[in-house]
């Protein structure tokens, strides 16, 4: 499986550059004044690309029939963490922005979610409920943050986490406090039923595809290349006439969406909630693990989140030491490889070219 | 009214250890640019180093003082070598990740090297209480404030009275202006990393005996110290001294007449409000924009 998602990494490499390393990294692929725009890639080299994505995509699809019941809900948990650091990346690598706040969002979606399927509200209600009420909040969060620096954003997410986690404990009355909220019920599809573990998987995957390329054709669209304008250049985008605040907040607030959506999925994968996946060091984590992929690349989050969700489960020996070893790689990968993971090639690529 | 008196007391003793931290964070950022997530771990290794030296045997006063050169050691030179100085140049943001890296890394050390538990650690206050005119105080919340405002006393005279403490302040306000000056730069930025070190110790030292010593002890600690940073004002000493001591009153205040549940949200919302009034915080000058 790791050949599966690896396979996928490469292929979208080098257009954009990683926030995580604004000087040290440079795209190389296009000589245009400001990575902006994505850099033009002709027909066929797009069309391997596509062909290599699809065939990671259907060998990664049929892997669960492979694995047993724990490994496809390893591979469930794996899309709906995706969904979330997807999201993510929007706010960190495309819109240049610190939020140490995205596993708030997860919780209020999967809090929603767990609370309305068991009322018996549809679950393709729940969704889009789930999704619009985190872009509200992410919105409301956002606002007084972003109004001042940037690094502000970071602080106050992390602070609204301690705080949606401290609700969550708390409020017992509606979320079960530490006990939880169990028995909630999985959807069903134009009749089927999706209770099943393989079924739920692929159901998971469609959505998780479908959000991707939904995030793919924003970022593809003039309003996303405003983003990576304003990350790149804030002052410059600004003197081109984009709103730096309005475009950052929204980018936060879609990003915030995502989560909750991801969240609606977590809670009928697992069918219990409870606080502890949503503590703010699970949103260090995610951001970790878009900086660890490579920050502002289309892939960089499905890197990420390998690290985050499967790496732990085959390093199973490692016990405690895989987080404490992971935290110092943090800091080794930001000294010697700010552009995460995926800007590998990249770095092979410029130490062979002729100077 | 004895009530409201006591809570005051005690909780201006939590709140001068978070002014402390959040001191050591304003002095980093002034004088380098340096947003240090780990802030809360750089609290949790001095307990813990206080702890094992204290089991080897070492009385407490002892133990605080070998811990004060080690923490310089580690905490100040080792995280500036090693981390900061690679890392500023390429700006905040993998700064900041950075320590984040070194936070979850350093938490996860102790956790999975040493033990997940809690430990008592001695108070360096005798117990008990004695009683003002019916407010009963107790000794270790005016211990705590004596000797928090007797650090802070002494390394305001430090950066007001003496040569390098004004050199260390001429390189917080204007980096190039002080180098034209002759002033040794690296070493007045060297000298910041150590008294934050130092002040994390002393903060180790007095918040410990209560939240007890556990790896995930700097998880509320670190926010906090962020908070009263910028609630105060980012970029002004004092500013950090009054966020810190009005976080922990109202903290108090909040835990004992609102709800003891929501005592941890309290500085997110005061963040939250101060940023909405006064983004430069509440002693902050504001900062022009470098293009």
């Amino acid at each position: 499986m790791g050949g599966a998602l690896s396979a996928a990494g490469p292929p979208q490499g080098a257009n954009r550059a990683p926030v995580g390393g604004s000087a040290a990294a440079k795209p190389q692929a296009s000589g245009g004044p400001a990575s902006a725009a994505p850099s033009p890639v002709s027909d066929r080299a797009f069309r391997a690309r596509c062909i290599a994505l699809a065939i990671a995509l259907v060998a990664f699809a049929l892997l669960p029939l492979f694995l047993k019941s724990y490994g496809t809900y390893l591979c469930t948990l794996f899309c709906v963490m995706l969904m979330a650091t997807c999201g993510l990346n929007l706010t960190v690598g495309y819109a240049g922005q610190m939020s140490l706040g995205q596993a708030a969002f997860y919780g209020i979606g999967a809090y929603i979610a767990a609370i309305a399927l068991k009322a018996g509200v549809p679950f393709f209600v729940v969704l889009p409920v789930a999704g619009i009420a985190c872009f509200a909040v992410g919105l409301a969060l956002g606002f007084p943050a972003l109004r001042v620096q940037h690094h502000y954003l970071a602080f106050a997410t992390l602070g609204f986490n301690i705080l949606v986690y401290l609700v969550m404990r708390n409020e017992e009355k509606i979320t079960g406090g530490t006990y939880g909220i169990s028995g909630i019920p999985r959807p069903s599809l134009l009749g089927f039923s999706l209770d099943g573990v393989l079924p739920f998987f692929w159901f998971t995957l469609a959505a998780t595809v479908v959000l991707i390329a939904m995030l793919g054709w924003l970022l593809r669209s003039p309003w996303g290349r405003a983003f990576a304008a304003l990350r790149d250049n804030p002052i410059r985008a600004e003197s081109l006439g984009i709103n730096i605040t309005a475009y950052t907040l929204l980018a936060f607030a879609i990003g915030a969406a995502c989560a909750g959506i991801a969240g609606v999925f977590f809670a009928a994968l697992v069918q219990y909630v409870e606080p502890a996946p949503f503590h703010f060091s699970v949103s260090l984590m995610m951001l970790l693990a878009i900086i660890v992929g490579g920050s502002g690349r289309f892939f960089g989050p499905v890197i990420g989140t390998v690290v985050i969700v499967l790496l732990p489960e085959w390093l199973r020996f490692m016990q405690d030491w895989y987080l404490a070893v992971f935290g110092f790689a943090v800091v080794a990968l930001m000294i010697w490889l700010p552009g995460g993971i995926l800007s590998i090639p990249e770095r092979f690529a410029r130490a062979r070219a002729p100077r | 009214m004895a009530e409201l008196l006591q809570l005051i007391v005690s909780g201006a003793a939590a709140g001068a250890i978070y002014a402390l931290a959040a001191l050591g964070f304003t002095l980093l950022w002034q004088a380098s640019g340096t947003i240090n997530f780990a802030q809360g771990e750089f609290v949790m290794i001095p307990a813990f180093v206080m702890l094992f030296c204290m089991s080897a045997g070492a009385p407490l006063w002892l133990a605080f003082v070998l811990t004060c050169f080690i923490a310089m050691l580690l905490l100040g030179v080792g995280f500036k070598r090693a981390i900061v100085d690679p890392l500023i140049r390429h700006g905040v943001i993998p700064l900041v990740i950075a320590s984040l890296g070194l936070s979850i890394g350093l938490k996860q050390l102790v956790r999975a090297g040493y033990s997940a538990q809690a430990f008592a650690f001695p108070s360096p206050f005798p117990s008990g209480q004695f009683s003002v005119g019916g407010v009963a105080v107790s000794y270790a919340d005016v211990g705590t404030l004596v000797f928090a405002a007797m650090i802070v006393i002494a390394l305001q005279a430090f950066l007001e009275r003496t040569v390098t403490g004004r050199a260390m302040q001429a390189v917080a306000q204007n980096t190039d202006a002080a180098r034209v000056l002759g002033i040794d730069v690296k070493r007045m930025v060297l000298y910041t990393f150590l008294i934050n070190a130092l002040l994390a110790t002393v903060a180790a030292l007095l918040v410990t005996p209560a939240y007890l010593a556990k790896f995930d002890m700097g998880d509320s600690l670190g926010p906090k110290a962020f908070f009263a940073a910028i609630i105060g004002g980012f970029n002004q000493t004092r500013g950090a001294l009054l966020g810190g001591v009005l976080i922990g009153l109202l903290e108090n205040l909040v835990g004992f007449y609102v709800s003891p549940a929501y005592k941890e949200g309290v500085a997110l919302i005061l963040f939250l409000a101060v940023i909405l009034v006064r983004p430069e915080g509440l002693l902050g000058k504001a900062e022009e924009r470098k293009v």
